[in-house]
């Protein structure tokens, strides 16, 4: 099963086994990792699943719809050219390894 | 319990009313025997199915195709049976209209636009706390729950000043009228008329002030985005949904604190736990208690085979606090993760003014947890029944200064 590298904003990180199909936010959540809410349970609505995503890694991503664009410029921490919002991404086997940064905040 | 009849083999039918006065008083141990009965359950009483686990709510709220919403949330058909008023342009609607009018609502009460409101909803919030310390004892659901939201949410709208008295009352007809035709429905569909008038008034765009979220939603005809026509039924959307439900979503969070000082304390030393305060209050209390769908055509649900043009009840509460799902579902417990709760809903219909509701909570827990040491109950709590909203009528406490 594919495994995601979450970094925490005090740089400790978490590594996370997924499970098939599932979302980074999903994958998050299962696990109890600190730092990402998901008030909206993955409906893209809320924002509070915010992550930025390592560099190396963005363009390998699925495209961002447009309601994920719009939503990412009322984040609580600051938008930056990686965000994502992590209940958008669902986990493929070839986004083995994926690293992503915590933002300091969530609301 | 008989398994005969319309529904099919497998499926048990219950005699059981859930818009029924002893029902709505205490729905717990009714909740617990719907979701013990099986996976979809048969209401002889108006001839429904129905869904009380979590998977299987979740699952019809996420197959709108499916289980949709154009045919009405009540129990009303709108295939069968004219509704009470003009259908709601996004609650009633199905893709690929909902897409259209959603999109809308959407940007209107986005993130972005809580940022711009933030101040203001938190200034109101210390406001109420100043009167409130003054006042020491007092009702917490009309000085608290429902003076608060009130004392913000006509402003964002842009409402006039005039005639602000009819919009719980507009808003308690619309929920009751999703529940069936009981004395509940009927009496306040008999009395709707002046509230229905006023609103159908206030949605008119020269009457909502610049820069609101009236104003905002009109401005999208410009866009290009909806009609003229279509704009003060969009309007009207958030005056049914954007008020009663935060009363009874504040007042849910006061009684529970109130109820489990546990909590309270835990809050109290760290208010920035206000956010999920409220939200495990929503999920604790689901101030919203059911929906309805309509079946668009025969399907299997989790082995019981439902024929189409069938309405599914959902029993979002019961969800809430299905075991299944959830450790300890009967305990209020303010760091809980709540991600994925059905309080206000799942899927593309879930609430559009859930960040509104949050902020509104946040805002009124944190001041409240600042600033006051203790809430003490000190008379018996009345309930309001409505056959969709759950919550209290009166909730006489006492507060002791920090
Ligand atoms: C604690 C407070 C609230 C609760 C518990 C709540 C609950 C819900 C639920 C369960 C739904 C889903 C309906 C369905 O699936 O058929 C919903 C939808 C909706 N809510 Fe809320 N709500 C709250 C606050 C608000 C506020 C503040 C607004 C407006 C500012 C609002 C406006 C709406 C609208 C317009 C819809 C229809 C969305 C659609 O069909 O796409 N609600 N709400
Ligand atoms: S979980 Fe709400 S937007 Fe991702």
């Amino acid at each position: 099963m594919p495994a995601i590298t979450f970094i925490h904003p005090d740089g400790k990180s978490d590594r996370v086994e997924t499970a098939g199909g599932e979302s980074v936010m999903q994958a998050a959540t299962r696990h109890g990792l600190d730092g990402i809410l998901a008030e909206c349970g993955g409906n893209a609505m809320c924002a509070t699943c915010h992550v930025y995503v390592d560099e190396s890694w963005l363009a390998r991503l699925p495209a961002m719809a447009g309601d994920e664009d719009a939503l990412l410029d009322g984040t609580a921490a600051e938008r930056r050219p990686t965000s994502r919002l992590s209940c958008q991404i669902t986990i493929t086997p070839d986004l083995d390894g994926l690293v992503v940064k915590l933002p300091e905040r969530q609301v | 319990m008989t398994a005969s009849g319309a529904a099919g083999s497998g499926v048990p039918h219950l005699d059981v009313d859930p818009f029924d006065m002893r029902f709505l008083a205490d729905p717990y141990p009714a909740h617990e025997l719907l979701r013990e009965a099986g996976p979809v359950v048969y209401l002889d009483k108006w001839n429904v199915y129905g869904v009380a686990r979590y998977a299987e709510v979740h699952a019809v709220l996420n197959d709108p195709a499916t289980f949709c919403s154009s045919r009405g949330v009540g129990l009303s058909d709108f295939k069968k049976e004219t509704p009470w008023r003009p259908p709601s342009l996004i609650l009633e609607a199905d893709p690929p209209a909902h897409t259209r009018t959603r999109a809308v609502l959407s940007k209107v009460l986005s993130p972005t636009v809580m940022k711009q409101v933030r101040d203001r909803f938190a200034e109101a919030a210390e406001a109420r706390v100043d009167a409130l310390l003054q006042m020491r004892n007092f009702d917490a659901i009309a000085d608290l729950a429902e003076a608060y939201p009130l004392s913000i949410f006509p402003d964002a709208l842009g409402l006039k000043p005039e005639g602000r008295e009819h919009l719980i009352p507009y808003a308690s007809v619309v929920f009751n009228a999703f529940g069936p035709p009981n004395r509940l429905r009927q009496e306040a569909i008999e009395r709707s008329a002046p509230h229905q008038a006023y609103v159908a008034e206030q949605c008119q765009r020269e009457n909502l002030a610049p820069g609101g979220f009236g104003a905002c939603i009109h401005a999208q005809v410009d866009e290009g985005a909806i009609t003229a026509n279509e704009a003060p039924l969009l309007v009207r959307s958030l005056l049914s949904a954007g008020l009663d439900t935060t009363v009874n979503g504040i007042g849910a969070a006061v009684y529970c604190l109130a109820r489990f000082p546990d909590q309270w304390s835990r809050l109290r030393d760290d208010p920035s736990l206000a956010r999920g305060a409220f939200e495990e209050a929503v999920r604790f209390e689901s101030p919203v208690q059911t929906f309805f769908r309509t079946t668009t055509r025969e399907v299997e649900l989790s082995g019981a085979k439902i024929g189409e043009g069938e309405k599914v009840l959902m029993f979002l509460a019961a969800a809430n606090r299905d075991p299944r799902r959830w450790d300890r579902p009967d305990s209020y417990d303010i760091t809980r993760r709540t991600s994925g709760h059905v309080g206000f809903g799942s899927g593309i219909h879930m609430c559009v003014g859930q960040l509104v509701a949050r902020l509104e909570g946040e805002v009124m827990l944190t001041a409240l947890a600042r600033r006051i040491a203790k809430i003490e109950i000190t008379g018996e709590p009345k309930r309001r029944f409505n056959n969709t909203l759950r919550g209290l009528d009166s909730l006489p406490v006492t507060i002791t200064p920090a």
